[in-house]
């Protein structure tokens, strides 16, 4: 633990919404190859924080940084194409084209940057696009149904399709929200595996969840979040028993 | 590979769509429209049709102010047979050239709004090159007159070679008279390239992140994607494709007025793409065949014609029917248009391809379900459903 290689560093972020503070001096720093898990009660600023991270938010102090790069202020695709992924809570894809298409289009962008002019290509010979994607949708076994319209399919397929198309291109660091909420418990555990698996490879993420089993199954520490501020930090088993958690859930479950 | 890099299943629509076209003054005989003025029309329409669809079909931003480009295409097509030569690639090159400056600009302004806005100010933007050609930009498009080719314009590239023509200059392809059916064959040659690079550009990557800005364009924002210079794009081909159907208006007929840039103009080609099939290959030129062709055979219709018609009934009853058919035929075609046009935004929002789509599946679900029982069938339904 003497070397730690910080990843993503969020120092002193405050964002306000008119008077209501939904982050407060927000300090939090992301190491190489970890899973970071972000819980909290509901209305505790874990998806603004999520949000200042992505640029979709601006916060109205403080900085981000990953890898040394300032993320403040820089557009959504800039912080993609840095290598900052997030995978959506509500999905967000695109629901007209098929699977395959889904997952093809955040392939393309990985190879092709932000903006590149290729009318006379032909998709059809973009095998190593169409390969790469094969193989995350048959990782999260949806390669059967890749020719399907995503727009038809069921809110846990896609929530799989959404994971799919974040892990499709390889991010330094993947934000995930709520992954798995509004999925059966199978395949809860199918996506705890998937994750796990991409742990194997180094890959950092930044989990945040309201299962508790989630959760424990996947972080190397957690933080935990209340009323826009940290309340503690540690490994799992230290925040288990957390009284000061403790209180924050049992208040957060009255809501 | 192979053709023209295109797949199999490509390389026969291309040839078909080819040979259908070369060949509709034979195959659109028994429908009467098989002369060449309609034939032209068909193709300028169509092409212009394919370019709007690249931008509307593709991308779903809808442009009211195409006739901008439609415009300014004709009146460089005319300054390049005045100035230059009565050639027609000049004329052509040109005009597609400074359409495309023009969808730059416009574009560049246009683009930062989406939906309404959007349409709003690329209608604005017509309207004002629509009242600048009228006013202050006489001296270039000569106004409410419009602009035409003159005996002793300058013409420096035909000077100098020494060719001038005799009588009224007509558009020429080194030494083809643009009249009648050569100048058909030339637009026609200029509809199926245009088709062909529309077809391989719905085939590209490009194609599919257009396609995907207008699923989902936030998304594509999040996934790493500068959403603003592919739109630019989109707009600015599209746009040539407006500027050279606008030239080839002048290569068939040698004259360009400011009419050409009103808002009835854009209005139509957004019909055309709509009733043909928005974001289909075809439905576009498909739509723009159909509206010119009623245009032509409905508008044509008078009175006398229509007694005609129903003349084997008794008078009393001729004569109601005439008086009830009367309005959507002659001057009154835009009514039997506006029907046609309301039935199918109603009954088959994805316009005539989709029609034809239902048609094809149907009669594949009832094949498949002979061969494989019903269960089989009753999952075609339900990809059907899915993908209407």
């Amino acid at each position: 633990m003497a070397e730690r290689n910080i990843v993503l560093n969020i120092q002193d972020v405050n964002k306000t919404f008119g008077g209501l503070k939904a982050l407060s001096h927000v300090n939090l720093q992301i190491e190489e190859g970890k899973t970071h898990a972000i819980i909290g009660p509901n209305g505790a600023g874990k998806s603004t924080l999520l949000n200042v991270c992505i640029g979709r938010l601006e916060p109205t102090s403080g900085s981000v940084t990953f890898n040394g790069e300032i993320l403040t202020g820089k557009a959504p695709h800039e912080i993609n194409q840095a290598g900052v992924v997030r995978v959506f809570q509500t999905p967000e894809i695109f629901p007209e084209l098929s699977l395959l298409e889904n997952v093809m289009i955040p392939a393309l962008s990985k190879r092709d940057g932000a903006f590149r002019f290729n009318p006379f290509r032909r998709l059809a010979d973009e095998t190593d696009i169409r390969d790469e994607a094969e193989s995350v949708l048959r990782d999260m076994g949806l390669l059967e149904q890749k020719d399907h319209h995503a727009g038809s399919m069921s809110r846990g397929d896609k929530r799989r399709l959404e994971l799919c198309m974040g892990l499709v291109q390889h991010p330094r660091l993947l934000l995930l929200d709520e992954p798995t909420a509004g999925m059966s418990r199978a395949d809860t555990n199918s996506t705890i595996d998937t994750l796990k698996r991409i742990k194997e490879r180094g890959m950092t993420k930044v989990i945040i969840e309201h299962d508790m089993h989630v959760v424990f199954s996947l972080a190397d520490k957690i933080s935990v979040l209340a009323q826009g501020a940290i309340i503690a930090e540690g490994p799992p088993d230290e925040i288990r028993g957390n009284p000061k958690v403790q209180e924050a859930y049992l208040g957060g479950a009255h809501e | 590979m192979g053709f023209f890099k295109l797949s199999a299943r490509d390389a026969l629509l291309m040839v078909i769509f080819a040979a259908a076209v070369l060949l509709a003054p034979i195959w659109l005989k028994p429908f009467g429209a098989a002369y060449p003025d309609l034939l032209q029309k068909f193709a300028i329409f169509g092409l212009f049709a394919i370019g709007f669809n690249i931008l509307f079909g593709l991308t779903g931003y809808l442009s009211f102010g195409h006739a901008a480009f439609l415009g300014i295409g004709s009146y460089t097509a005319v300054w390049s047979f005045k100035l230059l030569s009565m050639n027609v690639i000049p004329a052509v090159i040109f005009g597609t050239l400074t359409a495309g400056l023009l969808a730059v600009l416009i574009g560049f302004v246009s683009l930062r709004r989406t939906g309404i806005y959007f349409s709003i100010l690329t209608l604005a933007f017509a309207q004002m090159c629509y009242n600048l050609a009228y006013s202050v930009l006489t001296p270039i498009t000569n106004g409410e007159t419009g602009l035409r080719v003159l005996r002793d314009d300058p013409m420096v590239l035909d000077r100098a070679v020494g060719v001038i023509q005799e009588g009224s200059p007509i558009g020429d392809f080194f030494g083809w008279q643009m009249q009648g059916f050569p100048a058909f064959y030339f637009c026609a040659a200029m509809l199926i390239i245009g088709f062909y690079v529309s077809l391989r550009i719905f085939r590209s990557p490009f194609g599919l992140k257009l396609r995907a800005i207008k699923s989902n364009q936030t998304r594509m924002r999040y996934t790493g994607f500068n959403t603003r210079p592919y739109l630019l794009l989109a707009f600015v081909i599209s746009g040539m494709y407006a500027g050279m159907a606008g030239t080839l208006m002048v290569v068939t007929d040698p004259l360009a007025g400011a009419e050409r840039m009103q808002w009835t103009a854009s209005g139509e080609v957004v019909l055309m793409t709509i009733l043909g099939g928005v974001g289909t290959l075809l439905g576009p030129i498909l739509g723009a065949v159909l509206i010119k062709y009623f245009e032509n055979i409905f508008s044509a219709f008078n009175t006398d014609v229509l007694h005609d018609v129903f003349s084997f009934m008794p008078d009393w009853l001729e004569n109601f029917f005439v008086t009830i058919v009367h309005p959507f035929v002659g001057e009154g075609w835009h009514l039997t248009l506006g029907t046609l046009f309301m039935v199918i935004v109603i009954f088959l929002p994805g316009g005539l391809v989709e029609g034809f789509n239902r048609l094809f599946q149907r009669r594949k679900k009832k094949a498949s379900s002979e061969a494989a029982g019903s269960r089989v069938a009753t999952g075609g339904e339900k990809q059907a459903t899915a993908e209407n």
